[in-house]
């Protein structure tokens, strides 16, 4: 089952490393990480996707409680949250293709980042199943690079960790 | 220094080097304020603090220098980490404009560290020394106690350079910004204890008809012994120590059926599986312990009392718990405990010990050897041990008293640690006797460390129980490997009597129990360092065994050595 937690830790060189030690330490796969400073600068907050049972999540939650650089640990449910991942895709692009190109960019909410005479640079903002979605369309195009953010979470409604 | 002196730090165990000489310089300085004792090897000093500090039940210091010096504390650091014993590790690195550029003795050991410490500071920067320091103290005490490092950069610790301080001692600090600043983080507050899950607690032990104790680390760590030993007494139930929990809780009281797990007695582990409650204060169910986590207790509900919230449902998935320090959840349940009877139960399990007069075999065993050690040494002397057969024989028939009678390495298994540990206990107790119970495969790892024995004139009778072999290892091969006995027949010098007199201390051979008596009673009279090399048959086992992974009453050797 795939968990989404929450870690607001101290803005510090070293702290992702050790956060990211206790996954490695039990054999445990992220699945997705994203880190950024948040509206603090001192602090940081972490996203991490696992794909784990929920015992093994419970466990390195605990373990992620004891490390002095933690501030606060959630595991998010995952019917609660808002998640977001970016996702900056090339594809070829010719005069024939691009109308059609652009057409599946506006239903799916994309945005055009960059153009050349044979390719279109696109960025989306979507749930992760959007995003994987969006990819399949463009396959037939001919994609020549992507790059694709971690999730990153926030509760929904007023609820903050 | 004036840090250390904050946090009344007056040893320091340690050995000097190129980057850390600034340090040094400045204790040269210190020199009748702090103590140094300087070791033959970092790994020996790393020990000797962790000894120290379990003890003494304070903080012990280790200094070593960077590069190899701090590689070589990190079997320290780990052997402090798994038995949670609270030591500040201060090592030096290069300077900031060398840092990363693979300079002479240059190493990552923040990096190194990390998983193997409660915390790592890198100190890069003069003005953060008080607090980094002060931190690391209070980190490595609050809680479940455990190893910090505190790594300098050489331009930190110059000389020259002056920064803005302030003396605050130690148990006046709660109200620096350092420390206020910890409080707030989850590592540091202590866990309020919840008064519905002791009140539970209460209740589940009304119920039980047949209630067994396990004794840990924790009450070790916390002191707390006379609040178990009431626990026990009330409740009226066996008790069971594990490996760290020895001295928790009185090695001759009516009540004890010694050591559960791998190497349990046969009274413990036959309660585990025949109880209804188990309550385990302060231990982690390791391996060691709950063998197969499925079947461990499986009549019982199980409980556990920690301070550490991730330890809870870690190995065994448990019935109830409650969060604190063991010491202060005992005292809330003694309070409001009635004295319950269980004798028959009592009557089902404790007679199931074995009886402890040894046996006269025909020829010289450990257990004749530890025999006269319980009777000859005074009550009170402190253990160390190292790791394999001679550690579960004196955890079995030597009768501790007081937490930080033993010492050993439970968790991390670390060969060597015993003279290390033995070393730290004669500083930190010099009114004690210090006994180093080893095996010839054990001393020869550390055994550089009878020159700092000699030097600092410590009075530590080590006595070495030499079978000739690596014999918890070949006991494997013994029962498990079809006899094939690869590398474990340590055939080979030195001899250990001569080693001693190289080392300038006195060397004794002993071959039967009555020259084990004689020779005890005349190194103790002497009040000497010494090594008495005691020479057993290679094919002696530690019984009762139970294989790894298996149910506990599922003995490969039963008690007193027969096949199960």
């Amino acid at each position: 089952m795939k968990q989404t937690i929450s870690v607001i830790v101290e803005n510090r060189a070293g702290v992702l490393s050790k956060i990211t030690s206790l996954f490695s330490k039990r054999a445990f796969n992220i699945e997705s990480l994203a880190v950024g400073v948040t509206d603090d600068p001192t602090l940081s907050r972490i996203t991490i996707i696992v794909d784990s049972g929920n015992s093994v999540v419970e466990q390195v939650e605990k373990q992620l409680n004891k490390l002095v650089d933690v501030v606060k640990v959630r595991v998010l449910n995952e019917h609660s949250i808002i998640g977001r991942e970016l996702l900056l895709i090339k594809v070829n692009a010719t005069v024939t293709t691009r109308p059609d190109i652009m057409t599946i960019c506006e239903i799916c909410g994309a945005k055009i980042a960059d153009i050349t005479a044979n390719t279109l640079t696109i960025e989306l903002s979507a749930e992760s199943d959007k995003v994987a979605s969006f990819e399949e369309m463009m396959r037939p195009f001919g994609i020549m690079e992507t790059a694709r953010t971690g999730m990153i979470a926030l509760q929904k409604g007023a609820a903050k960790i | 220094m004036e840090c250390l002196l904050e946090q009344n730090v007056d040893t320091i165990f340690g050995y000097p080097g190129g980057t850390i000489i600034n340090l040094y310089d400045e204790l040269y300085r210190y020199k009748d304020k702090i103590h140094h004792i300087l070791t033959s090897h970092e790994q020996g000093a790393s020990h000797a603090a962790d000894g120290y500090a379990r003890a003494t039940g304070k903080v012990g210091v280790c200094f070593a220098t960077s590069g190899p010096g701090a590689t070589n504390i990190t079997t320290g650091i780990a052997t402090a980490y798994l038995d949670s014993s609270p030591v500040v590790f201060i090592t030096c690195n290069v300077g900031e404009s060398l840092l990363g550029k693979d300079a002479f003795q240059e190493v990552d050991i923040t990096g190194i560290a990390m998983p193997i410490t409660k915390a790592t500071f890198l100190v890069r920067d003069p003005e953060e020394i008080p607090d980094a320091m002060r931190q690391a103290f209070a980190i490595a005490q609050s809680g479940r106690p455990g190893p910090v490092l505190v790594d300098f950069l050489k331009n930190v610790t110059n000389p020259d350079v002056m920064i803005d301080y302030e003396f605050i001692p130690a148990d006046n600090n709660r109200d620096c910004s350092a420390i206020r600043k910890l409080a707030t983080d989850s590592a540091m507050s202590a866990p309020e204890i919840d008064t519905e899950d002791v009140e539970k607690l209460l209740d589940m032990i009304a119920e039980a008809k047949r209630p067994f104790l396990i004794c840990g680390g924790g009450v070790v760590r916390d002191r707390a012994d006379k609040e178990f030993r009431e626990f026990a007494e009330k409740i009226d139930a066996p008790v069971a120590i594990t490996l760290m929990g020895g001295g928790g809780f009185p090695g001759d009281h009516p009540l004890t059926s010694g050591m559960i797990g791998m190497h349990g007695s046969e009274a413990s582990n036959i309660a585990c599986d025949e109880c209804d409650l188990l309550i385990a204060v302060g231990s982690r169910f390791s391996d060691r312990v709950a063998l197969n986590p499925k079947t461990f207790a499986k009549q019982a509900k199980i409980v556990q009392i920690d301070i550490d919230r991730a330890e809870i449902d870690k190995n065994v998935l448990t019935d109830h718990h409650i969060i604190g320090s063991a010491g202060k959840v005992l005292s809330m349940l003694n309070a409001k405990l009635p004295q319950y009877k269980h004798t028959e139960w009592k009557e089902h399990i404790l007679p199931l010990r074995e009886p402890s007069k040894a046996p006269d075999l025909g020829r010289f065993t450990p257990q004749q050897i530890l025999e006269t050690i319980r009777n000859t040494a005074p009550k009170d002397a402190v253990v160390s041990t190292d790791v394999g057969q001679h550690q579960m024989w004196a955890i079995k028939y030597l009768h501790f008293r007081y937490p930080g009678q033993l010492l050993t390495s439970g968790g991390f298994g670390t060969m060597g640690f015993g003279m290390g540990a033995a070393i730290g206990a004669a500083v930190g107790c010099p009114d004690k006797c210090v006994l180093n119970i080893t095996g010839d495969g054990c001393l020869r790892m550390n055994c550089n460390e009878l020159a700092t024995v000699q030097h600092y004139d410590l009075p530590i009778v080590t006595i070495v129980f030499n079978n000739g072999a690596l014999g918890m290892v070949r006991q494997w091969q013994d029962l498990i490997y079809d006899k094939r006995y690869s590398e474990t027949t340590m055939d080979r010098g030195p001899d250990f009597v001569k080693l001693a007199e190289a080392y300038g201390l006195k060397g004794y051979r002993v071959e039967n129990v009555e020259e084990m008596q004689a020779t005890l009673k005349e190194a103790l009279a002497e009040g000497k360092a010494c090594v008495i090399d005691c020479l057993l048959d290679i094919n002696e086992m530690v019984s009762p065994m139970v294989a790894a992974g298996h149910d506990i009453t599922d003995f490969l050797l039963r008690e007193g050595g027969s096949v199960g």
